[in-house]
């Protein structure tokens, strides 16, 4: 009985998202329901989307990351640095994408080090990284945007992709790589175990031999990576290093998560419920706006399901505390 | 003199099926001291939690000065005169000592606070601390003079019985001498004094009478001065061992952990030396606090340890201080904890996650793990050690303590270490389990596995191990086969730290 509700509260986010569609499918214009809607809302959905599936390792292993929205805008700024340095032939945007995904690597990391180091909870220090980062992106793009020449990233994120072919945007494509990647590394490797150990406690971890520090420090640095791969997608999306971009994205982010089924407690969270997460969101602000819903109803109704996915999974905590408390030891002194 | 101001009457609480409490009965006077003693287990805890009104009892009356006392929480305890100091201090430490000794009992005026300085002060020069500024924060204070607030809480609610949990457990000489010159003088004014304690001189020193209570019932109680130490422990001990533990005696091999000069910090342990050897369960015998557990939690690299080196199965010596958990793992060192569900167990991961938590290598291969073996691996364990679950992948916390245990068991099994520190292996659980544990226990040691443990239940440590040292503050005595050790003379030296053999010396000794 607990296992089935356990394996039900599991497919929530699933459900969800299939009942959101099918409500907007039910009552939106027919527009909704064309190829090409589908084709916006999956990349309107890549940014968010793959910075979650960073953040799942976070929030699984019982920590946050609150610096993601300007990780982004580091990443874009390192970036179009990188390809005004070298030019947009083939190898500049490559190496451009890849110095952007260092720079949120770094950040991450550097996180990782004052979390671990300093014993300081990650609210706190990451709180600080945010700034941080943003304050570092600015000085790097001189206050101002940063113009970048048109090169082959920016086909990243071409709801028409080229060739067409491919049908969705290739940004699309790398996040469902990146989805399957996450999946199996969360589910079926050991440094996934540990990340969920460490969630769901950290001495016990430690008591097993886990390097607790070491992991810690490799979960931001891969939440990094995730969010610069994000970085490059927004870059793309923009066509500029804009270094007050995605402020603010942190909170979807980590609201994508826990809609998913990440808990704050750690230990649980799964990437294609954070996925499906961040698809809730842009699905129902996407058929708003098709219904001409006004943007206020719209953050009403996502904070409604931010806290709708809290209290279900407090539900299963519940659960989980009932059976524990029948074996409290008396008098252990 | 002799007025009664509390009376126990039968008291009887049970937590499913642990019967903590047998039907105690005792008398308190006014202006009295009365030393509750036992040994851990007994029923202290407990029978405190029910004076404070933490637990209520399952049967049996109280009567507070004839009145019936029936307190439904603590609050209400201390509103009728009982307050109860508890061995981990309850002072907000961020809030000043005059918030923390008024906390509860302020007086507003139009809804604002009003300072009742003069009165604390008072309770406190009363107490002899006068120097104690009521504006510090409380957690800036020394443990000693936190105490004092403790018991100026007490006061300042106009406490007629003041119950202290081991009060001196963690003061110095210095502030303990302070702290009974205190009592002697809030005595002197009536106010009766329930004194928890293992230490026999500090219930000497300071009670007027003693009760003892073993396992749920209060065997014994009189005149202080009318008993001797070896009667008082007698009384604590006085049970037999009965056929809970497999009779066999296990042949002894070569030594196997090695440990020289430890030391932990603020003294736990203390210049400890150890010689396990394959085949031998060495227990460690001594007080709750004594640092039975820290000394086995530095040799696992859990606490920090200042100095101290040790050499496992011949391979090459090691420092303590480096000693990680994971190194020590890799060094063939396991360790099983006496927090299960906080540190034993991940609650919320699955059985075969947490049998496998410690020896997940063998199942990866780049990285990526073989569930199928893993878990084919973990129904195994389930089914040799009797782990009553439907399928090994239900979270861990759906188990019942004893069957929690066995997880924690399976997982040292599993990881098949050579060296097996347990600390507190059969705290929490039922007789059956218990049984089964000692028997998986002799037969890893059987199978030439080296064990140290740590037991509170005396019982216990001299029917599993071979041979018995006994921890004191912080310092071993040399370990004794256990035919040469009698209950006795274990609770004397972990009382008093002597009757023992000589305590080891600190400096590094030749094996």
């Amino acid at each position: 009985m607990a296992i089935s509700r356990r394996r039900l509260a599991a497919l929530g986010p699933f459900i969800g998202l299939a009942a959101v569609v099918t409500f907007l499918a039910l009552i939106t214009p027919p527009a909704f329901q064309s190829l090409y809607n589908l084709k916006t809302i999956l990349t309107q959905s890549v940014i968010v989307g793959i910075a979650a599936l960073g953040m799942t390792f976070v929030i699984v292993s019982k920590g946050i990351d609150l610096s993601v929205g300007s990780q982004i805008a580091l990443g874009t700024v390192v970036t179009g640095i990188v390809i005004n340095a070298i030019g947009p032939g083939f190898t500049g945007p490559l190496l451009a994408a890849l110095a952007g995904v260092a720079a949120c690597v770094a950040v991450g990391t550097v996180s990782g080090v004052l979390i671990t180091r300093f014993n300081v909870i990650p609210f706190i220090v990451t709180l600080g990284m945010m700034q941080i980062a943003r304050g570092v992106a600015k000085r790097l793009a001189r206050e101002g945007t940063l113009s970048i020449p048109g090169n082959w990233l920016n086909d990243l994120m071409l709801v028409d992709p080229r060739p067409a072919w491919l049908i969705f945007a290739p940004g699309v494509w790398v996040a469902a790589a990146l989805l399957g990647i996450s999946t199996v590394i969360l589910t079926r490797s050991g440094f996934g175990r540990y990340v969920f150990a460490i969630g769901s406690s950290e001495r016990t971890a430690r008591l097993c031999g886990v390097r607790v520090e070491r992991m810690k420090i490799q979960i931001y640095a891969l939440c990094g990576a995730f969010t610069g791969v994000a970085a490059v997608m927004q870059c793309a999306y923009l066509t500029v290093g804009d270094p007050t971009s995605a402020a603010g994205l942190e909170l979807d982010v980590i609201a994508a998560v826990v809609i998913g089924g990440g808990s704050l407690g750690g230990g649980e969270g799964s990437a294609m419920g954070s996925v499906a997460g961040a698809l809730i969101m842009a699905v129902l602000r996407n058929g708003s706006n098709m219904l001409g819903v006004p943007h206020y109803v719209q953050e009403i109704m996502i904070g409604t399901i931010i806290v709708a996915a809290v209290l279900i999974d407090r539900q299963k905590h519940r659960l989980g505390g009932g059976e524990r408390a029948e074996n409290n030891d008396p008098d252990s002194a | 003199m002799a007025e009664p101001l509390l009376e126990l009457e039968g008291i009887e609480k049970s937590f499913g099926p642990v019967r903590a409490l047998r039907g105690v009965s005792l008398r308190l006077d006014r202006g009295e001291v009365l030393g509750l003693i036992g040994e851990n287990g007994a029923g202290k805890s407990t029978l405190m939690n029910v004076l404070a009104g933490v637990y209520r009892p399952d049967r049996g009356s109280m009567h507070l000065a004839d009145q019936p006392y029936a307190p439904s929480s603590p609050l209400q305890g201390l509103r009728v005169g009982i307050a109860v100091i508890y061995q981990e201090l309850s002072l907000a430490p961020h809030l000043s000592v005059e918030a923390n000794i008024t906390l509860g009992r302020e007086v507003r005026r139009l809804g604002v606070l009003r300072s009742q300085y003069g009165r604390v002060r008072e309770v406190l020069g009363m107490l002899e601390h006068a120097d104690i500024d009521p504006g510090a924060a409380a957690g800036d204070l020394s443990i000693g003079r936190q105490q004092i607030v403790e018991i100026a809480r007490a006061l300042f609610a106009d406490a007629r019985i003041v119950v202290m949990d081991e009060p001196t457990s963690s003061l110095s000489a210095k502030d303990a001498r302070r702290l009974f010159r205190v009592v002697g003088r809030l005595r002197d004014r009536g106010v009766a004094f329930i004194f928890v304690s293992h230490f026999l001189e500090e219930v000497r020193r300071l009670c007027d009478r003693f009760a003892v209570l073993r396992d749920g019932r209060a065997v014994a109680n009189g005149s202080v001065d009318a008993v001797t130490d070896g009667e008082l422990i007698r009384h604590m001990v006085g049970r037999d061992v009965g056929e809970l533990y497999p009779q066999s005696h296990r042949r002894l091999g070569e030594v196997c952990l090695r440990v020289r000069d430890l030391n932990g910090r603020e003294g736990k342990p203390t210049g400890v030396n150890i010689n396990l050897r394959r085949g031998e369960i060495l227990g460690l015998a001594g007080l709750v606090g004594a640092g039975r557990s820290e000394t086995l939690r530095s040799l696992f690299g859990l606490n920090p340890a200042v100095s101290g080196r040790l050499t496992i199965a011949g391979k090459p010596e090691l420092r303590v201080r480096q000693l990680t958990p994971a190194s020590a793992l890799q060094q063939g060192v396991d360790m099983l904890s006496e927090d299960r569900q906080g540190e034993g167990l991940a609650l919320s991961l699955s059985i075969s996650a947490n049998i496998t938590l410690s020896g997940l290598r063998r199942y990866s291969r780049w990285g990526l793990l073989d569930r199928q073996r893993e878990r084919d691996s973990a129904v195994d364990w389930v089914r040799r050690l009797g782990i009553k679950a439907h399928t090994p992948d239900a979270p861990v916390a759906t188990l019942s303590g004893g069957n929690q245990q066995r997880v924690c068991l399976a997982r040292l099994l599993h990881r098949n270490g050579d060296v097996l520190l347990m600390d507190e292996p059969t705290r929490g659980i039922d007789i059956a389990t218990k049984a089964h544990i000692y028997r998986l226990m002799h037969g890893l040691a059987e199978s030439g596995k080296a064990i140290l443990m740590t037991s509170s239940y005396l019982p216990e440590l001299f029917g599993v191990c071979d041979t018995l040292a006994v921890v004191h503050r912080g310092a071993i005595c040399e370990p004794r086969p256990v035919e040469e050790w009698t209950p006795e003379e274990v609770m004397q030296f972990a009382t008093s730290g002597i009757g023992g053999p000589p305590l080891r010396s600190v400096g590094p000794s030749t094996a």
